[in-house]
């Protein structure tokens, strides 16, 4: 709405700065194939919110000081943080390929096209973007993502088995399928408990916006909800439940401390596997464009510990779901499923293919948006 | 609709309307001496950091609201040297105190990320805010009672009090309040002080009551809202209670039309609501030109006294 100015500032006084410096040529770069970088590695990432969002940056972050401590001297890594979404984007990751990194993660949906327009200019660097779902042809390019929706379903079965009122609270950013994925992954875990139980969703509009958060949670308790679960990046949904003496879960990140009696467990983005392999891939001389989606069994996505205050049948049901799922025994989008309508959308035994998941934009029955 | 609901309902009104109403009547002082501070947010977001980090290392809410009413009225008081002593362009100055704001409050918040403390609660004692009825008078935060006594106090400040006199001449004739004799400069700098004090005591309300926690941006924007509604009220106290209210309306009804599972309209619609009522409202104003529209001629102009 009015937060443009110091993102623009930001990266535009980046940009003079850059400049200003000593600008290395593309062709300096190493990184052929079969053989190896010469430690250390460089390795820069571009963040799209500020490090200390408490959710989603900051799990990138912490990410990336874990990648710090677990290659030591053979890597080397900068941060970017603030970076508007779009032409702005582009010129911060082009003068990170400039200046000599090795590898640039670029950690937003929103980066995906300046990234490839990036990539194009500098064949021997390498770039990964999160979350997007096309590298524009770049052999240079990388796409990463977890599968958040496995944690989505271990919350939607504590949901329903610990809510009275059998109505869930969902707190929910923009309709896109990554955020609709993970609604649907909730109620239907929800269901299995409880074939009565609802999912009203509240569209805030906005990644980040504490006060509004708040709001929408008081909204949705006031109307009934007992439980709340969140898409958004902030801790005030948890602070509201706990106010208010229902249950919550966080988000990106552990946030008990925000809401230490709501705070059931939270789903946690743990990057640091998979940004601590592509930088060893690099020193390798291993490193190729992939694309993956990982999820619990890889170690990408992890649930908080569980609060005391869940009953032990609780915690053992959740349990089982991580495990399984670890295991890849369970599978939440597994037919038959119903839509909102009440229509088999998938049948028996059927599950929904990857693909159809990242483009997914039906809700299952029980949901209310 | 049962009374738990409605009085729930009427609560959060009051809450989001609060904030907007504390910052807008601060600068409503602040444009009424003839000066424009475009620096809200970045005062409120100064507050809202000194307030959430004293009362987490004093335990004392109270004392964190108070300290971030004397930390914005710090950071304006930079805005107030600028413009008003070196003559700096207002508006250049205002935005760059809201992109300084929001560097500083970073700076200082880091520390702070990821704990919270405890809220500045109801003053009145539990028992009386036990039925609907009593929680809905007496159950709110000390700023919602704060919000409307300040209201009638500028208010009365302005119109019956020889202080407010002056400082209203200040704003439509500086030239001519010096020629009497007025300290131009020394009036302004009072009235930037105590929209500053005010924006950060709002800024508190954020991390103080709403949401006790520290998170860069936490008022997303929110003294924008502000700086919009005292225009919008036409530079009337009155007008800016109502107008805030009117937003916190808006804002809850949204939510809580949405969360009844109402979903006529598209939920883009349903958020654009609070600004498509905001035009609304400022063309009927315009239309109906029933006096006092006008801002304070020598709003956003340096003064310099004549030798």
């Amino acid at each position: 709405m009015f937060d443009i100015t110091r993102r623009r500032l930001l990266s535009a006084s980046a940009a003079i700065a850059f400049t200003a410096g000593s600008v290395l040529p593309a062709a300096a770069q190493s990184g052929t194939n079969g053989e190896g970088v010469e430690p250390p590695v460089k390795a820069a990432f571009v963040y799209v919110g500020p490090v200390g969002d408490f959710g989603w940056t900051y799990a990138h972050d912490q990410a990336r000081q874990c990648l710090e401590k677990n290659l030591g001297d053979k890597v080397e890594t900068s941060y970017v943080e603030n970076v508007a979404e779009g032409p702005d984007a582009e010129r911060v990751i082009r003068q990170l390929a400039q200046e000599g990194n090795d590898i640039v993660f670029t950690t937003s949906f929103g980066f995906m096209n300046p990234t490839i327009k990036v990539a194009k200019q500098f064949p021997d660097v390498k770039f990964e973007h999160a979350t997007g779902y096309t590298t524009g042809g770049n052999e240079n390019m990388g796409l990463y993502n977890s599968k958040f929706y496995q944690g989505r379903a271990v919350l939607g079965t504590i949901a329903a088995m610990m809510s009275k009122s059998g109505k869930a609270g969902y707190i929910a950013s923009f309709p896109i399928p990554e955020v609709v994925m993970g609604i649907n992954a909730f109620q239907l875990a929800a269901q299995k408990v409880n074939p009565d139980f609802e999912t009203q969703v509240v569209w805030v509009n906005s990644w980040y916006d504490p006060a509004k958060e708040a709001d929408a949670t008081n909204a949705l308790l006031s109307q009934g909800a007992d439980v709340i679960t969140q898409h958004t990046d902030s801790p005030a949904p948890l602070q509201a439940a706990e106010k208010a003496g229902a249950i919550a879960f966080g988000q990106a990140w552990d946030m008990t401390s925000f809401a230490p009696n709501a705070h059931m467990t939270a789903i946690v983005d743990q990057w640091c596997p998979y940004y601590t392999k592509r930088v060893q891939a690099l020193l390798d001389g291993t490193w190729e464009a992939d694309n993956v989606w990982l999820g619990m069994a890889e170690g990408e996505v992890e649930m908080a510990p569980f609060n005391d205050k869940m009953p032990a049948e609780v915690k053992e049901a959740a349990q089982k779901i991580v495990d399984e799922t670890k295991a890849g025994e369970y599978e939440i989008f597994t037919g038959p499923i119903k839509d909102q309508s009440g229509e088999v959308k998938i049948p028996e035994g059927e599950v929904i293919p990857e693909g159809d998941l990242l483009k997914m934009d039906w809700y299952v029955e029980g949901v209310k948006s | 609709m049962n009374i738990d609901l409605l009085v729930a309902i009427l609560m959060t009104i009051a809450g989001a309307a609060t904030p907007l109403l504390i910052a807008a009547l601060g600068e409503l002082v602040v444009e009424k001496s003839g000066v424009l501070n475009l620096g809200v947010e970045g005062m409120m977001l100064i507050g809202a950091v000194t307030g959430f980090a004293i009362a987490v290392s004093t335990g004392i809410p109270a004392l964190g609201a108070l300290g971030a009413m004397i930390a914005a009225a710090l950071a304006s008081a930079i805005f107030a040297f600028l413009t008003l002593s070196l003559m700096a362009n207002q508006v250049a100055t205002g935005l760059a105190l809201t992109i300084f704001g929001t560097g500083v409050s970073a700076l200082i918040g880091a520390p702070f990320v990821g704990i919270t403390t405890s809220t500045l609660g109801p003053i009145f004692p539990a028992a009386l805010a036990n039925d609907p009825i009593g929680r809905l008078i007496f159950g709110h935060s000390p700023l919602v009672y704060i919000g409307l006594i300040l209201t009638f106090a500028v208010w009365w400040f302005l119109k019956h009090s020889r202080a407010g006199l002056i400082l209203r001449a200040v704003g439509e004739s500086d030239s001519a309040a010096h020629a009497i004799g007025y300290p131009v400069l020394k009036v302004r700098y009072l009235a930037v002080l105590f929209g500053g004090a005010m924006a950060g005591l709002a800024g508190s309300y954020y991390s103080l009551v709403l949401t006790p926690m520290w998170a860069e941006r936490l008022t997303a924007g929110r003294g924008w809202i502000a700086i919009a509604l005292v225009v919008f009220a036409s530079w009337r106290p009155g007008r800016v209670l109502l107008g805030a209210y009117l937003f916190g309306l808006v804002i809850t009804m949204e939510l809580q039309a949405k969360a009844a599972g109402f979903n006529m309209f598209a939920p883009e619609f349903l958020a654009a609501l609070p600004y498509l009522a905001t035009i609304a409202v400022l063309a009927v104003i315009s239309v109906a030109k029933r006096g006092g529209v006008a801002a304070p001629a020598c709003l956003g102009k340096p003064f310099r006294a004549a030798a």
